[in-house]
């Protein structure tokens, strides 16, 4: 009995520190492509999720994908597949990997990675044109991937 | 393996999904490009050294919408003409310690006929390679005893859209062999190199993706022969190697230095993929 609760409160209180020590771009895990276990410790939000898809700034995935359930965001571009029935298809891990590194997924994409840091042929600070130094923060947070996860399985049919 | 196959289909069952959607059709038009009674070339056969790398070539004229290659049809609409009338200025102006304009040695400015169709090449003695600036500031250093202009300024686009008008509706041909050959592999090279941190060659966007819409862009074949051209949305007149900074900048790269060897590669090598198209002499993009 004791032994039991103790052994609880030792695992509740590790996911409380993963919470806290979310996983960093080059420790990422890759299986097939898909990444298990949560970037952020925290579950993503898909409304917040919804605003790195639509925003230029950040994920800007409306540049390249259309949807029937993002269709109020303007002007989405053709450059990738339409997303209905994503979270149809995919599962919430490969979702996170696509997202994280595409490339992992599907060989040779145009499609950007979000979650890496490194590697790059002459990176750049943001879009200004000037040197960047890697590691170069990703485009996007930890946070931020689990939200746009978490807007993409909302994509079913 | 696999997943390639998958997406394949999905491609497909993705296109199906616009046609219900109802986005906007993403072809060039068909439209002839007049001017003046003179058709311009925008369609050609695309060169045997592409290796099949486009099934033909399409000029960007063809992949704006209908205010914007109105524009172009006509000179007096056209915003870009203002820089040829500009450039001749500069070209009859007595600049530098030897009092001579570009007027003393060339006469009018129809003597640059053909130039713009050929260059950049490289200069079989110099082993340089010359672009349309590189002439001006060639001539203005070592003949006029002026300053060079500085590549992005207005001078030199003024001069840049003065010399490319001489040669409007000739078809590109610019040479892949000889002294050009290693800068052409050069500037291929560079085409198909995936920069910055969103790791995007120009092929991925103006090769693998022309005619597909990036956002609200309709992406073009990427092709020089328009150059310069007037863009609305800068309402400023833009060289090649002005607009290659800004396609490397999206990129979230570090970009090359108009002028740089990189660049100077990369125009010839961008110029060559559109032999057959010809020079506009300075057309209208969004
Ligand atoms: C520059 C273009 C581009 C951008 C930006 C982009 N993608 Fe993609 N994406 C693609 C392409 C192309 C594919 C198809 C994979 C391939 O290349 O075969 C793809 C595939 C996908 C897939 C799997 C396709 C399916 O329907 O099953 C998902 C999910 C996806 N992207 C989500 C996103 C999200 C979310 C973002 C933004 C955070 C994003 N993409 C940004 C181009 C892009
Ligand atoms: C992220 C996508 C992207 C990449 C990568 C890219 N471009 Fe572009 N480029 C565009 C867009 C969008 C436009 C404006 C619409 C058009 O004409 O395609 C454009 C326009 C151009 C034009 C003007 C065409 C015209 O007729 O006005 C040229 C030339 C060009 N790009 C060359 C290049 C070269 C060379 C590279 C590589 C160094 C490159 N681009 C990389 C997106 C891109």
């Amino acid at each position: 009995m004791k032994r039991q609760f103790i052994l609880g409160m030792a695992i509740s209180a590790l996911s409380a520190g993963m919470a806290m020590a979310q996983v960093a771009p080059e420790n990422v895990e890759y299986t097939d492509g898909a990444i298990e276990q949560s970037l952020s410790g925290t579950p993503g939000d898909a409304v917040e999720g919804k605003k790195v898809f639509a925003t230029a700034a950040l994920g800007n995935c409306v540049a390249c994908h259309a949807a029937e359930i993002s269709k109020d965001i303007p002007f989405p571009g053709t450059v990738g597949p339409a997303l209905d029935g994503a979270a149809d298809r995919w599962t919430e891990a490969q979702l996170r990997g696509i997202i994280a590194k595409s490339k992992m997924t599907f060989e040779g994409t145009i499609m950007p990675s979000f979650y890496q840091t490194a590697g790059y042929i002459r990176p750049g600070d943001a879009y200004t044109g000037k040197a960047g130094t890697e590691p170069l923060p990703p485009i996007l947070s930890a946070q931020q991937v689990e939200d746009v996860v978490a807007y993409l399985l909302t994509f079913k049919e | 393996m696999k997943q390639r196959k998958i997406t394949t289909a999905l491609a497909a069952t993705a296109m199906l999904g616009f046609a219900f959607t109802g986005a906007a059709f993403a072809e060039p038009v068909d439209d002839a490009l007049v001017i003046d009674g003179t058709e311009i070339t925008i369609r050609a056969p695309a060169p045997a050294h592409l290796n099949g790398a486009l099934p033909d070539l399409v000029s960007g004229w063809a992949f704006r919408d209908t205010e914007t290659r109105a524009m172009q049809m006509d000179d007096f609409d056209n915003p870009g003409m203002i820089f040829v009338d500009r450039g001749l200025d500069t070209w009859n102006a007595v600049d530098g310690t030897e009092g001579k304009s570009c007027a003393s040695c060339h006469e009018g400015p129809e003597s640059m006929a053909g130039l713009r169709a050929v260059t950049p090449r490289v200069d079989e003695k110099t082993g340089k390679v010359m672009n349309i600036e590189a002439y001006v500031n060639d001539c203005r250093t070592t003949r006029m005893g002026a300053e060079a202009l500085n590549l992005r300024g207005a001078q030199m686009t003024d001069m840049l859209a003065l010399i490319s008008h001489q040669s409007r509706g000739q078809l590109m041909n610019v040479a892949i062999d000889g002294a050009n050959a290693p800068i052409y592999e050069q500037g291929k090279e560079i085409y198909y190199t995936r920069y910055g941190q969103l790791e995007m060659s120009c092929a991925n966007c103006h090769e693998d993706n022309y005619g597909n819409y990036i956002r609200s862009d309709h992406l073009s074949q990427g092709q020089t022969n328009g150059f310069p051209v007037y863009r609305l949305k800068d309402a400023g007149l833009v060289s090649p190697q002005s607009r290659f900074v800004g396609c490397v900048r999206d990129t979230r790269a570090e970009t090359f230095k108009a002028g740089s060897d990189e660049f100077n590669a990369l125009e010839l090598y961008v110029a060559s993929r559109g032999n057959g198209l010809a020079v506009e002499g300075v057309s209208v993009r969004h």
